[in-house]
């Protein structure tokens, strides 16, 4: 094998790690990392969405607002949540939670999990786009300081949709890419077969997002990836979490916001 | 009933080569061989059918402000192949191309311009490059535009034709859906009037971002518009799409845009907006009709 090519496979285990199917989810993560969490449900305009979630919850001494993507464990599970991809709703329900966490200054830890926003007929009637988009603005502007970290798939404008904050955080085996690799392979290699090599082009493992300047800090996993310990695992995330969230609770808020906005303002600057 | 003046379009002619006269397009709705000047003369909209054949950036911009007002900005920004991108072929061909056949830097042209007397921003995107996709620099351009309308307090219209997010520029694309997104909730905040104008096609992260975020939200009938394509949407769901799926005038029935506007209509439209939206008064150098009289009358009862 080359060496390009071997690069490429090393990349693709990363997305396979990505998607392990005994990787912990973000309610693996939620019950471990917090106390009385209490789910709200509904985006009080048209349904519950269980492939987005959220709530308040008591991290340490304060109530944080809990937004997270959830992948079922179970085919049952699975089927309920939709494979972690929303629909408007899910996206709709997490800006309730987004002005809801202004209302009582509770800052947000959202956990990104998706392969992406869900592909439906109906997902396209009732406004994906629109929904997501809202979320952007609202999230940029949220006089609350904003943790995200990613625990397995970032996938696309499904996943910026909960995703934009203060901080971007990267378990150590997560990925975050602008296509998943089998839709790029499919749009220009028009050859699904082709996903490997669109992986490593892609440049979507949490390593390359930390030397682009767009993580923060990536977190590490236990030995062979975070369904090999799950406690551990999420020792570290809270351990990232709680002092990435002391350090934004010490900036003024009008400070905070502008420089989240210059975050993502330098983000391809000329 | 509006009719322009002025008329700058000069169709593309897609299949022709360098020195090879092209006599006749054909419509690709109802199949009629058109003559290329009766169809400039109709702003590019199938004197048959009535379908709205793509426009180049500059030829929109033309259509739409007062000749000679348009001020280019940012013409020199151009996209770069930062992630060193190959597919079939390096993404730094592809810009390389790209740029040679439409003789643009980017994907998008923004700039200030005059229309019916409203010094406006407007922002125009051009499938032609790249399929309008937003990469870096195309995010870079969109947002110096929208902070050359906060700055200015000058009301912004953009025009959307893309297929959204520029794979080879990996993530650096994607959060340029958040940074467009940043400076409209700017933008919004301090009461400055955007009018997006959605045009064949636009999908993806720009649907996603800076297009569906505006005040007042126009768009070209029969346009395509959406987030996931049809064929993505098929092979997910194996649904059956219902018919006329994601066209401006599908998404119009389910409440996502105000208005779809044939393309001779939108100078007025947008006139009527800028009249409607903007503090600097109405301008009498043009008929108000019906929907916007009664409005003009009803807001600005003394107006000169």
């Amino acid at each position: 094998m080359t060496d390009n090519g071997s690069l490429a496979a090393a990349t693709w285990e990363q997305v396979e790690l990505a998607r392990h199917p005994d990787r912990p989810y973000a309610l693996d993560y939620i019950h471990t990392l917090f106390s009385n969490f209490f789910e709200l449900h509904g985006d009080r305009l048209y349904g519950d969405d269980h492939a987005i979630i959220g709530g308040p919850a008591a991290f340490d001494q304060r109530t944080v607002m809990v937004i997270a993507q959830q992948k079922g464990r179970t085919t049952a599970e699975r089927a309920m949540r939709n494979f972690g991809m929303a629909n408007p709703e899910g996206y709709r329900k997490a800006l309730r939670l987004i002005r809801q966490a202004e209302r009582f200054q509770f800052p947000i830890i959202a956990f990104v999990d998706t392969s992406g926003a869900f592909p439906g007929a109906g997902a396209e009637e009732r406004g994906i786009a629109w929904a997501i988009a809202e979320n952007l603005v609202a999230l940029a502007r949220a006089r609350i300081p904003i943790v995200t970290l990613v625990l397995g798939e970032g996938g696309s404008g499904g996943a910026l949709g909960i995703g934009v904050g203060d901080r971007l955080l990267m378990m150590e085996h997560s990925i975050y890419s602008v296509a998943m690799p089998e839709a790029c392979a499919s749009i220009l290699w028009r050859d699904i077969a082709r996903k490997v090599e669109a992986a490593d082009a892609l440049k979507l493992t949490a390593a390359d997002l930390k030397r682009m300047g767009l993580a923060d800090e990536i977190v590490p996993e236990p030995p062979g990836g975070a369904h090999n310990d799950y406690g551990l695992a999420a020792d570290a995330a809270g351990a990232a979490l709680r002092r990435h969230l002391s350090e934004l609770e010490a900036v003024d808020l009008d400070r905070l916001l502008e420089l989240r906005y210059r975050r993502y303002r330098s983000i391809g600057a000329s | 009933m509006f009719r322009p003046k002025t008329r700058y379009v000069a169709l593309p002619s897609p299949r022709a080569g360098v020195g090879e006269e092209v006599d006749r397009l054909t419509c690709p709705k109802c199949d009629t061989s058109l003559e290329p000047a009766r169809l400039t003369a109709a702003l590019g909209v199938c004197y048959r059918c009535a379908y709205h054949f793509r426009l180049r950036a500059p030829e929109r911009i033309a259509m739409l402000v007062e000749p000679g007002s348009f001020k280019e900005e940012d013409e020199a920004i151009t996209a770069t192949d930062v992630l060193g991108f190959k597919d079939s072929q390096p993404y730094s061909n592809r810009i390389e191309q790209s740029r040679a056949s439409t003789g643009a830097n980017e994907a998008v042209t923004w700039g200030e311009a005059t229309l019916a007397g409203h010094g406006i921003v407007i922002v125009c995107l051009d499938f032609a490059f790249m399929g309008g996709s937003m990469g870096a620099a195309t995010g870079e351009k969109i947002t110096n535009g929208i902070e050359r309308a906060l700055q200015s307090r000058l009301p912004l219209l953009i025009i959307s034709a893309s297929g959204g997010a520029r794979m080879q520029e990996g993530m650096l694309s994607l959060m340029q859906m958040a940074k467009t997104a940043a400076a409209l909730g700017r933008l919004g905040a301090a009461g400055v009037p955007y009018i997006s104008l959605l045009t064949d096609p636009t999908m993806g992260g720009v649907t996603a971002s800076f297009a569906s975020l505006a005040d007042v939200i126009l768009a070209e009938p029969g346009a395509m518009i959406g987030f996931a394509g049809a064929r993505v949407i098929q092979q997910a769901t194996y649904e059956t799409l219902p018919e006329g799926f994601q066209t401006a005038e599908f998404l119009w029935q389910h409440g996502m845009i105000d208005l779809v506007v044939p393309r001779p209509e939108l100078p007025a439209v947008i006139r009527q907006l800028l009249d409607l939206y903007t503090r600097d008064g109405f301008h009498s150098d043009f008929e108000l009709k019906g929907q916007a009289r009664a409005a003009a009358q009803a807001v600005a009862p003394s107006r000169p």
